[in-house]
């Protein structure tokens, strides 16, 4: 069994962050993190590779050449990850149609069984790249999952929805996007840091996968700072609060 | 001329009020392009729904009812959506991003070969044509963004967006073809496991009452009591939802529900980035937690400093003397 993960990094949303001169983009000391989901969806692919053996797996990592390969190497690699893809592309100019093409492309060359992606980047915030991966594949899909449980060709996945859990049955190949509760990453081992050094990590053009048109459908064209919100009062007590709720707000 | 096309947000049959802000975002994106909307309501068993939302202004309401449909898996019901929106013509596709938006949207545009805007705030015009505001890098940013292709498809954030009036018009029904397809599915639906509340939903609610961690195994005794006064629903912060003091589905902010009730409690909640992006556009927040220093008070409209443990059941049983 083969299982492609999601290996990306973003720009960390609680950093403070700079809109560009053009405003299309952000600027700046940009501090960068692996996207919390994909750490979810590494540690996943790691388990069961512990639980069931005979599982290769392989990180995919979009971005620019030498930082995304630090990431690939720093946050897959190094917890286990058997080995690394890195295709090069320039994050501003990539939707998230075009990073599911590319990991549609890799599919083709890598023919996993199941692909486990975060279920967003908090960068971007989209929450698409696994479900438009499984439609170009025509894969089920099983997103949000808080729990996966293989059982021969078929996985049974717990999913986060409105109102409760939903548990789906897909049979292989399929994709499945992790949520936080579906484990606890681990760190990175020393020796791990030390092994990853040596692993495998294939780097790719985007004039390697042969895609049909490498442009974005969804591109940004202005950015903003959201309307603020300017801090209230202190109240004295609980009295006091609600005197103020019932009073000037309006709301009790 | 545009033709907008919404696809209805029901539980089984029952119409859920979120669709109503939907249709808002539908009116509003219609009346910029001098076209009109349609809703699509999608299921088995769900003629009630389409009877529900025949008067809100739709120029259709388009009926796709098939037992392959009755529970929202992805890729049939993605499929119904497509065929629907290509037979009438539609160049917007737009849900609501619930959960099933969320997990049925990104299908519907690659079948339409068009982009997609997620979590969708406001419809922005710019020299280069509509755009649609967004929130990104959990709402510390809004990017506007342009969909070149000549389908668009948008998941709109409830919140931002107010719910049309029940007007007076009655939109046709209209039996769809659409179905899905009949070949052996590869996924199957097994179990649902509901969170039993008869409190209102988190994304409707007109009060939410959340807390944080600091609760740890009192977050029950401490909110419940405080949410049945106000007749309020219950939320959390990622931290108490991480550590199982609340069930995942109570989860406030960037990676969970986006609320902006009229009243929010935070409760013990420190007031997190990721947190503050799910409730901050609430009209009036009061925060209480003993430590004056957390970010949750740089929101609040109204603060109090004290422990929770001690505040919450005071200001329960105050509320109530002044309701007996």
């Amino acid at each position: 069994m083969k299982i492609l993960v999601s290996a990306k990094r973003v720009s960390d949303p609680n950093a403070k962050l700079s809109i560009s001169g053009d405003r299309r983009w952000i600027e700046g000391d940009v501090e960068y993190v692996m996207n919390y989901f994909c750490e979810n969806a590494i540690e996943c692919a790691l388990q069961l590779a512990e639980e069931h053996g005979d599982i290769e797996t392989i990180a995919l990592g979009i971005g620019e050449s030498d930082e995304t390969a630090r990431f690939i190497r720093q946050g897959a690699l190094a917890r286990g990850i058997d080995r690394g893809i890195l295709v090069v592309a320039d994050e501003q100019t990539t939707d998230s149609d075009l990073i599911a093409r590319i990991y549609a492309a890799v599919v083709e060359r890598e023919q996993p069984d199941l692909v486990l992606i975060g279920k967003q980047a908090v960068d971007g915030d989209s929450n698409q790249v696994g479900q438009l991966l499984a439609e170009y594949l025509g894969w089920p899909q099983a997103t949000f999952a808080s729990k996966l449980e293989r059982d021969g060709d078929q996985l049974v996945v717990t999913r986060e929805v409105d109102g409760g859990l939903e548990t789906l049955a897909l049979s292989l190949p399929c994709v499945v996007t992790a949520d936080l509760r579906l484990n606890e990453p681990r760190f990175a081992p020393l020796a791990g840091i030390m092994k990853a050094k040596k692993k495998p990590l294939e780097e790719l053009e985007l004039s390697d996968l042969e895609l049909d048109d490498a442009q974005p459908k969804v591109r940004i064209v202005h950015m903003s700072a959201p309307a603020g919100r300017k801090a209230g009062m202190i109240v004295k007590d609980v009295e006091d609060l609600i005197a103020k709720l019932r009073g000037e707000a309006r709301v009790l | 001329m545009s033709k907008v096309l919404v696809i209805a947000d029901h539980d089984h049959g029952v119409l859920k009020k979120l669709t109503l802000n939907t249709v808002a975002f539908a009116g509003h994106y219609a009346e910029k392009t001098a076209g009109s909307f349609d809703i699509a309501v999608i299921g088995h068993g769900v003629a009630g729904v389409a009877q529900a939302v025949t008067s809100y202004g739709a120029a259709a309401v388009h009926l796709v009812d098939h037992p392959d449909l009755a529970h929202p898996l992805a890729g049939p019901w993605a499929k119904v959506i497509a065929d629907l929106a290509t037979a009438i013509g539609a160049d917007v596709v737009c849900m609501s991003a619930s959960s099933i938006g969320k997990d049925v949207l990104p299908r519907v545009a690659v079948r339409l070969q068009a982009g997609m805007a997620s979590d969708v705030v406001e419809i922005v015009t710019t020299s280069e044509g509509l755009a649609f505001r967004r929130p990104m890098w959990a709402g510390n940013l809004m990017g506007d963004v342009i969909i070149s292709s000549p389908t668009k498809v948008v998941s709109v954030r409830s919140a931002a967006f107010d719910a049309v009036a029940l007007g007076a018009g009655s939109s046709p029904i209209v039996a769809s073809s659409a179905h899905p397809d009949a070949a052996g599915a590869r996924v199957h639906f097994v179990s649902f496991d509901g969170t039993a509340s008869s409190r209102p939903d988190l994304a409707e609610a007109s009060v939410v009452v959340s807390g944080g961690r600091g609760l740890k195994d009192r977050f029950n005794s401490v909110m419940e009591p405080l949410a049945d006064i106000l007749g309020a629903a219950i939320g959390a912060s990622r931290a108490a939802v991480d550590d199982g003091y609340a069930p995942n589905d109570y989860q406030v902010g960037q990676t969970g529900k986006v609320v902006a009730p009229q009243l929010y409690f935070a409760v013990a909640i420190s007031g997190a980035v990721q947190h503050l992006a799910g409730m901050k556009n609430s009209k009036v927040i009061v925060a209480i937690n003993k430590n004056a220093d957390e970010p949750i008070f740089k929101v609040a409209d109204y603060g109090l400093v004290a422990d929770a443990f001690v505040a919450v059941p005071e200001l329960v049983s105050k509320i109530k003397l002044l309701r007996a």
